[in-house]
């Protein structure tokens, strides 16, 4: 390709470049560098180095002797994330995995209606969804009046603010992000391939372990990226469902930014949590790459 | 007889657990539009039908100052995203690689792998000080910000389309001495179009769809429908709150179904 040609390819680019450059890419560069300056008195930061902020993402030092310990609080809130982010991506191929199964084997008329159905979900605000669910499990809510007025129970359950409430209100959002690449991958699928491992008297589990699974599983993998990535970087849902009693990373991030008035901590728990992300994201390319390689050979 | 009544698609249990997850999608949201339609003031305290809260929100002026800045900025940064999005995708698709291709590839997506809680903050950090500096604290802000995270969104379906798309008519145009922007007009745009209708409905969504980002950057009365949904959530919890939700449901019902009658006239 001629000079003058890469040069009106880039040119047409530009404005797209620019924009992403400007507003996502060099604000993340800021982070980057407050993560190593100090704290201000309110809030904001000093400009003087200091590698306090990340020291501080998994220690603390006691103010008092000032000896070293490891920080319960940041320790528990990144492991719950990241635990309730896997338990979230499982739940979700439970229930994905199936309703994908189950509108790919529909006649191709009605599997219209039934992705249709999926869709709904999926384009419907995040807030919005977050609330259904919310009323579903609060105090005052649908479980609760039920089982009060039934007699079950005497007092509400109170199930909001907790870890369960985040990875039901994690589970309810993300699950439609689950059914659509894994039906894309079933609807691929050629049933001849099960009817030959039938013939051969392969049992259904035999087939479903040996045959479809393999064959669908760059689907499950699409989905579990799907859901896991935002799960991680999750911030509404928990907000809402989890309170401040059981955060996820989002809202630490949030909090030291606002009542807790550490940018650098903010800063270094922001640039982590892009790490992790990016972590599961190369893990994925990695998986997908690997197989295309396998298929050459 | 007993080869027919074999089949391959069934698997046990999985019409059961395709049902539940049905049912669990729809059961919350069903009940959410069945309180908006409560007469009652507290939410979920059931007091009897009526279309009140329906009334008051088409007469409350914060929702109604929120609706229109959520268009503005959704039909805005959709706009803008999408035809940066489609030059993007012209410049990086049916090519011999070039210098810096790559980069323009990773720099597109880049929004899409960085969480938006991180996003916002970073951006928190430089506009806050760009407010304070300029005295300005206008949309401007927040369309640039959605306009950002809105790039993507429109740049995956544009160019996985024009990826699907050869040179051959675009050639035929050229060969029959049809000039660049006249080929460009006349055959490669109307090819384009319906993924460049896609692209922007994904870019407006998405947009519309904004909590985070909206809830960070905002100046003082710039509520959009999600962050003043938000915060009507901390500070009044009336019905009006799921009679505003259930609108919003019925929007993106009607966004899905238009899309789908769309496509459908494509085929």
């Amino acid at each position: 390709m001629t000079g003058a040609d890469t040069l009106r390819r880039w040119a047409l680019a530009l404005p797209a470049v620019v924009v992403i450059t400007l507003f996502s890419i060099l604000p993340l560069g800021v982070v980057l560098v407050y993560s190593f300056l100090t704290p201000g008195d309110f809030g904001n930061v000093k400009w003087i180095f200091s590698t306090d902020g990340w020291f501080s993402v998994l220690f603390e030092r006691n103010i008092f002797d000032d000896t070293i310990a490891i920080s319960d609080a940041n320790i528990g809130i990144l492991v719950r994330s990241i635990v309730l982010s896997l338990i979230t991506t499982l739940i979700t191929v439970i229930f994905g995995l199936p309703t994908a199964w189950f509108i790919a084997t529909r006649p191709v008329a009605q599997r219209n209606f039934w992705m249709f159905l999926i869709t709904i979900p999926f384009w419907t605000n995040l807030l919005v969804r977050t609330i259904a669910v919310q009323e579903m499990i609060r105090s005052d809510g649908v479980f609760n009046r039920i089982l009060l007025g039934l007699g079950i129970i005497h007092e509400p359950i109170q199930m909001m603010f907790s870890n369960f409430a985040v990875l039901l209100g994690m589970t309810y959002v993300f699950l439609p992000l689950m059914v659509l690449p894994v039906y894309a991958a079933i609807e691929k699928f050629d049933f001849r391939l099960a009817e030959a491992s039938y013939d051969l008297y392969a049992s259904r589990l035999f087939t479903l372990r040996r045959v479809i699974l393999p064959l669908i599983r760059p689907g499950v993998i699409a989905g579990s990226i799907l859901v896991f990535v935002p799960s991680l970087g999750a911030y509404v849902t928990p907000r809402i469902m989890g309170g401040g009693k059981s955060m996820m990373l989002g809202n630490l991030i949030d909090l030291q930014f606002g009542q807790g008035r550490n940018w650098p901590l903010g800063a270094a728990l922001s640039i982590t949590l892009t790490v992790l992300v990016l972590l599961a994201l190369i893990w994925y390319t990695r998986l997908t790459s690997g197989r295309k390689e396998r298929n050459h050979g | 007889m007993a080869k027919r009544s074999f089949d391959v698609t069934r698997l046990p249990g999985t019409a059961v657990l395709a049902v539940a997850c049905f049912v669990i999608l729809y059961i919350p949201m069903a009940i959410l539009v069945a309180y908006s339609f409560n007469s009652g003031k507290v939410i979920g305290n059931w007091e009897g039908l009526s279309l009140k809260w329906y009334g008051s929100a088409i007469h409350n002026q914060a929702f109604l100052d929120a609706a229109i800045n959520s268009l503005i900025l959704a039909v805005t940064a959709s706009v803008v995203s999408t035809v940066f999005a489609t030059m993007a995708a012209l410049a990086t698709t049916r090519t011999e690689k070039f210098r810096g291709e790559g980069a323009i590839h990773i720099i597109l997506n880049q929004p899409l792998m960085v969480p938006e809680i991180v996003l916002a903050i970073a951006l928190v950090i430089i506009i806050g000080q760009i407010k304070q500096m300029t005295g300005y604290n206008g949309l401007g802000f927040l369309i640039a910000a959605h306009t950002t995270f809105c790039i993507p969104f429109a740049y995956l379906p544009i160019r996985a389309r024009l990826e699907g798309m050869d040179l051959s008519l675009e050639t035929a145009a050229a060969d029959l001495y049809a000039g660049r922007f006249y080929t460009f007009r006349r055959v490669t745009l109307p090819l384009l179009a319906p993924a460049i209708l896609s692209g922007f409905m994904l870019a407006f969504v998405v947009s519309l769809d904004d909590l985070v980002m909206s809830d960070f950057l905002k100046s003082p009365g710039q509520d959009t429908l999600p962050t003043y949904l938000m915060g009507e959530l901390r500070r009044n919890l009336t019905s009006e709150i799921y009679a505003i939700s259930s609108l919003l449901l019925l929007l993106s019902v009607l966004i899905v179904a238009g899309s789908w009658v769309a496509t459908r006239k494509k085929d």
